[in-house]
């Protein structure tokens, strides 16, 4: 079924040069040049509202705006809900979405305040004082062993250790591009953190930045072999990710070519399927397998990492990774991002980040295992208030990808599942790669953690606060506003004014 | 290299197993250590008694002879090497192989083979000699699994639900799989002469391991299973 297009491209005739950069720069196909007329024209119904064609329109001849041609108002049905029928109604297909969820559900971290002290326990002035963002991710010890002359082993069980506590979250090469990741790996290398390769195995180019550089396992294990695992300075093992928790992955056959089928070891033209389940996983103790599997492979040098979705259970599964020998916990919310997801999972499965990261903290530290672990925190970190606000509530360090796309500049239309990204970063397009230079994207990577770093010594000072170890599940430095006591209790934190 | 491990933890046995200069390792008096040889390239380790679960996991182009049975998911990821099994195995032996061979005399578990993939020069072979279990070939993407049906008794050839999401790759069965249900996305028929004689070499490598003749084991009917063409998953999906 036919209707009117969700946006509009509006054109000033008087500004228009004709100088036709929308129409090259447009993957989608919206613009073309009208020889007879003389003038362009346009199909809103192929626009995603990227704002590629606007950002890059030389006289500001263009804009894109939601129609307001809308079907009948009902606060029931939605446009949205009543064109989603319609796709179904017409192709029988599941509905494929990408990005995080953009539902108006709840925003924890935009309820929570963060304290600063007055008078008392002075701020602390960070341009003046020396302040620590750096964190090591990995278990600690719970007692101290001494040699047998005495002195203290300081032998620790592999770290990873960072210069502030954000990370680049898993994102894979054939998901996102050969230049998107060239961006993220020199960024991370020259920061001091890591990035993380996805399911989709590490191209050649980059195993140079292995140091820098966390690999991942998923259920497919597309491109795993010996040399992938100790390439990073960490594993990740995937269970679950926050936009599709439950679910698996599923790169089609038609993003397979070239290098992608080369690094995931999978023939050009092949589906490559990560299916949900791990095949071999079906308890705690079967994770513990693939753990000491890993570890033994790779005798014990990295840490290993298990990623999961922010699902109801999540503090009871926390508690059970802690016990199978993995090193750190990553926990990915429900507005995690993804290159491609069902609609209706995105939407309507897993909890807030905020939420699952608050009871995981507490009910590790109330079974005396928090050390045992280190948590990530991912799923929406969109600030450095935010990293602040996930540290104070338990994180030992965050995970961003949608932030770190922003920078490399993914305008979030939620395209990503077409293949088409005009901003070459989820495309494996050649001439829309090519639009992402690895030099200025690296260096927007690099510019945005700075200024972040700089906020968190801000808002740590603040607290009177030099180190973000001190600030770790550090809860009285927060208060809510305009929630429940349930999700107060939840969050372990009380209400502005108490 | 001898060892007798029948005393030691699988971090140790693996250790001493690094430590080693030795090119040909003999393991004594094994009681299920897991992980064995995980990761390691250029070996030869012989080994007597059970082996755990994930043997030779990750394994790198060493090559594994047990003289016993082996547990759940031998040569997990596998990307070069041999696994010689004179007995059966567990399930979900060969996860995500891609490349190298599994050598099992015995019957195999559940899910034997699951996600077996393949990659240019880069073929897995694995070849059962009795019969396996449920979910044989699961999202098989590549590879070549064998099911020679010669021991285990009446019992079909392969239990329920074979492969299940098999989306590339091969898989012959020493059976016309009369009764045997196999998934729509699968296309099964009885394999050629041609086709048989493409597995040969690999048939012929069973026999010297565990004793047998090629020509007679190829000469009964072979079913040979290939996943449908096109991309069926493709068209499940409407933008949104």
């Amino acid at each position: 079924m036919n209707f009117y297009p969700e946006f509009e491209v509006v054109r000033s005739d008087s500004r228009c040069i004709r100088c036709r950069v929308c129409e090259r720069q447009c993957a989608n196909e919206v613009h073309w040049y009208d020889a007879d007329g003389k003038v362009m024209l346009s199909d809103e119904s192929k626009c995603v509202n990227c704002q590629r064609c606007v950002t890059l329109c030389p006289t500001r001849a263009l804009k894109i705006v939601k129609s307001d041609c809308r079907l009948r108002e009902n606060a029931n049905y939605s446009d949205q809900t009543i064109k989603e029928i319609y796709r179904q109604a017409e192709t029988g297909g599941v509905l494929l979405s990408s990005m995080g969820n953009p539902n108006p559900l709840p925003v924890y971290w935009d309820r929570i305040l963060i304290n600063a002290s007055q008078v008392t326990n002075p701020p602390i002035d960070p341009l003046r004082e020396p302040m620590e963002t750096r964190v090591s991710l990995g278990k600690k010890p719970d007692h101290i062993t001494r040699n047998p002359d005495g002195s203290i082993d300081t032998k620790l069980p592999p770290q990873l250790t960072l210069s502030m506590p954000v990370m680049f979250s898993a994102m894979s090469y054939g998901s996102i591009s050969y230049n998107a990741h060239a961006s993220l790996a020199r960024a991370a290398s020259a920061l001091g953190i890591y990035y993380n390769t996805g399911e989709g195995g590490l191209h050649e180019d980059f195993y140079q930045y292995g140091k820098n550089t966390i690999v991942q396992v998923a259920s497919g294990r597309f491109g795993v072999h010996k040399d992938y695992l100790e390439a990073g300075a960490a594993i990740e093992i995937k269970m679950g990710q926050g936009a599709k928790p439950g679910i698996g992955g599923h790169l089609p056959g038609t993003k397979a070519v070239g290098d992608v089928s080369k690094t995931r070891m999978i023939p050009e033209g092949s589906d490559a399927i990560s299916p949900a389940p791990h095949h071999d996983i079906y308890s705690i103790e079967d994770l513990r397998q693939l753990v000491y599997s890993l570890k033994e492979a790779t005798e014990y040098r990295l840490p290993v990492i298990v990623k999961v979705a922010a699902v109801h259970n999540i503090a009871a599964i926390a508690s059970g990774i802690a016990r199978s020998g993995a090193d750190i916990i990553a926990i990915d919310g429900f507005r995690g991002g993804t290159g491609a997801a069902p609609t209706r999972i995105r939407d309507n499965v897993g909890i807030p980040i905020e939420l699952a990261l608050a009871a995981v903290d507490k009910r590790l530290r109330d079974e005396g295992i928090r050390n045992n672990v280190s948590i990530i925190c991912g799923g929406s970190v969109r600030s450095a208030a935010d990293v602040v606000k996930a540290i104070a509530l338990g994180a030992d360090a965050c995970y961003i990808a949608t932030a770190a796309c922003l920078a490399m500049g993914c305008h979030l239309c939620r395209s990503c599942h077409t293949g088409k990204c005009n901003w070459g970063i989820a495309t494996q397009r050649p001439d829309l790669v090519k639009r992402l230079n690895p030099d200025i994207g690296s260096q927007r990577l690099i510019n945005l953690m700075d200024a972040w770093r700089h906020e968190i010594k801000e808002l740590m000072g603040g607290m009177g606060i030099n180190s973000i170890e001190a600030l770790r599940g550090n809860r009285l430095m927060l208060r809510g506003v305009g929630l429940t006591e349930k999700e107060l209790q939840i969050l372990g934190i009380s209400h502005a004014g108490e | 290299m001898e060892l007798n491990v029948s005393a030691m933890g699988f971090s140790e046995v693996n250790e001493q197993m690094r430590q080693t200069a030795d090119r040909e390792i003999t393991l004594t008096g094994c009681i299920g250590q897991r992980f064995l040889a995980a990761g390691t390239g250029g070996k030869y380790v012989k080994i007597c008694g059970i082996a755990g679960n994930a043997l030779g996991a990750y394994l790198n182009g060493t090559v594994i002879e047990t003289f016993g049975n082996a547990q759940d998911a031998v040569g997990d990821t596998m990307n070069a090497g041999e696994i010689i099994v004179h007995g059966n195995i567990g399930d979900a032996a060969g996860y995500a192989m891609r490349g190298g061979k599994i050598f099992v005399q015995g019957n195999a578990g559940y899910r034997a083979g699951i996600h077996m993939k393949a990659y240019q020069e880069k073929v897995p072979v694995m070849v059962i000699g009795g019969r396996t279990g449920s979910f044989l070939g699961e999202y098989q993407a590549g590879g070549i699994i064998i099911v020679l049906g010669l021991s285990g008794g009446e019992k079909p050839i392969v239990s329920n639900f074979p492969c299940t999401g098999m989306h590339g790759g091969k898989l012959f069965l020493r059976s016309d799989c009369a009764g045997i249900h196999f998934p729509h996305q699968v296309h099964h028929r009885i394999a050629s002469a041609d086709e048989l004689e493409e597995i040969r070499p690999h048939i012929a490598e069973y026999c010297a391991h565990f004793g047998g003749d090629p020509d007679e084991i190829l000469n009964a009917p072979f079913t040979l299973v290939t996943p449908d063409s096109g991309n069926p998953y493709q068209q499940m999906y409407v933008a949104n």
